[in-house]
């Protein structure tokens, strides 16, 4: 169950007019799908529970979705940004 | 339209009980009775967040020696900044980290000098600083917060590079960072005793890899190769005037922590203008900003919005031109001055490290 790893945290940037994913020594700008991804890693919710959410909200097919979800989770995680 | 900048570097002192011989503080030290005063510190993070910033980082010297820093880290955390604190840690008790995770303090980084106490003590010219080091890493873990190791190395330790590894692993960081020597400020006096040679380089690169495949999921680590070596330049600060700005200990406004050894440059303080001002509009910011000032081989070049020209206190140092190119680009033609520079270093051996002091006369 993915959740922000200690340290990061995201807050809305009023002067950008964006989510902000705020780490030691990083600082990005997820796009809007990121965003959801990484605004669901609460530590509660398994990857495939995160899949079936983004499926339904934005009514696309949970294998394509779980796909995206995977590849950047995976890659959060090696930056250190989210712990599984 | 000019973006606003990420991150701010905080330079909050200069005092520093240490004494490290790389030291990027200008060789001119600030002091402390010209030092920004606390309710100076405490508007400037409101500034900073007005100017758009996200991250402060507070540096020094050593940012503990001032004794108001729970109040800054404060003023920090109410004005929605990620604060991260750059310290050597030896002044970092319990007691004090403590409060500075109550004031809301996001992130701790701590310099280490050496894995071995006496090395690590000579380097930082101060006794028993490895041991107060290694405290203060526990006090942070104890208090929550999330730790990185920053490992410094040059020609002296990176044979034990393996070493630092396993003792910053076992202090159980989020992240580790090894962090080549960047030769200015103290640094350039001492460069003949600290440039690692090629094959350092190279080798560090693979215990790196290797240590990356072996922590992967536990520990990041970042390693930023030294450009010396390279043949195109790193992007200095992500472009002058475009991603970040430093603050010194008496409040003047820089785009790089090295800027003051550019001649003829005028930095204003933030006793004169606000944060969100200079940013925008002051000569020192747009004296490099974009692209326009670039002369050739730069101006025409494809990477010319991707390294920014380089660094331009490097390309002062090297080439006596602020303007030029970065001499680690080998379209410069002052790239050859800077590998015979480089390898008269390695020649010259190791000479005795000039330790940083107030008033010292370096090199
Ligand atoms: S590099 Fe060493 S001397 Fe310089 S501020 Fe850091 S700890 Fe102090
Ligand atoms: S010529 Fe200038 S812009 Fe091009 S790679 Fe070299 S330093 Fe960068």
């Amino acid at each position: 169950m993915p959740r922000l790893a200690r340290g990061v945290r995201t807050r809305f940037d009023p002067t950008r007019q964006k989510w902000i994913v705020l780490a030691p020594e990083r600082l990005f700008v997820p796009d809007e799908i990121a965003f959801e991804i990484i605004r669901r890693c609460d530590g509660t919710a398994t990857v495939g529970a995160i899949a079936d959410d983004l499926a339904a909200a934005f009514h696309e097919q949970r294998h394509v979705v779980l796909k995206d979800v995977t590849a950047l989770l995976s890659d959060l995680a090696e930056k250190g940004v989210v712990v599984t | 339209m000019i973006d606003p900048p990420l991150a701010v570097l905080a330079e909050l002192t200069h005092r520093c009980p240490l004494q490290c011989p790389y030291c990027s503080n200008p060789v001119e030290l600030e002091r402390s009775k010209t030092e920004l005063s606390t309710a100076e510190w405490i508007r400037v993070m409101r500034e900073i967040a007005d100017v758009g910033a996200l991250q402060v980082h507070l540096s020094g010297g050593e940012p503990m020696a001032r004794p108001d820093l729970d109040q800054i880290v404060a003023a920090a955390r109410d004005a929605g900044l990620y604060s991260n604190l750059i310290t050597s840690a030896v002044l970092l008790t319990e007691e004090r980290m403590e409060r500075l995770a109550g004031a809301g303090l996001d992130h701790v980084q701590i310099s280490f000098q050496d894995s071995e106490p006496a090395r690590a003590d000579r380097i930082a010219g101060y006794r028993g600083a490895l041991a107060k080091k290694k405290r203060a890493a526990e006090a942070v873990r104890m208090c929550g917060l999330p730790l990185t190791v920053n490992l410094v190395v040059h020609r002296q330790n990176l044979t034990t590079l393996e070493d630092l590894l396993t003792m910053a692993v076992d202090l159980l960081p989020q992240r580790i960072e090894v962090a080549h020597v960047q030769y200015y400020g103290w640094a350039i006096r001492n460069r003949a005793a600290l440039m690692p040679t090629p094959e350092q380089v190279r080798s560090a690169l693979e215990t790196v890899e290797r240590a990356r495949e072996r922590l992967r999921g536990r520990v990041t680590i970042d390693h930023v190769v030294p450009d010396y070596y390279g043949r195109r330049p790193k992007a200095c600060m992500g472009g002058w005037g475009r991603r970040f700005l430093n603050i010194t200990p008496s409040g003047k406004v820089l785009p790089c922590h090295a800027a003051e050894s550019l001649p003829g440059m005028v930095f204003e303080t933030v006793r004169e203008r606000t944060i969100g001002e200079i940013w925008r509009d002051s000569p020192a910011f747009d004296a490099f900003r974009g692209t326009s000032w670039m002369p050739e081989p730069c101006r025409s070049c494809e990477r010319r919005e991707i390294d920014w020209g380089g660094c331009r206190c490097q390309a002062l140092a090297i080439t006596g031109d602020a303007a030029a190119a970065d001499p680690v680009c080998d379209k410069s033609p002052d790239h050859v001055t800077l590998t015979s520079f480089t390898n008269q270093a390695l020649a010259e051996g190791a000479p005795d490290l000039v330790y940083r002091r107030y008033g010292a006369r370096a090199g």
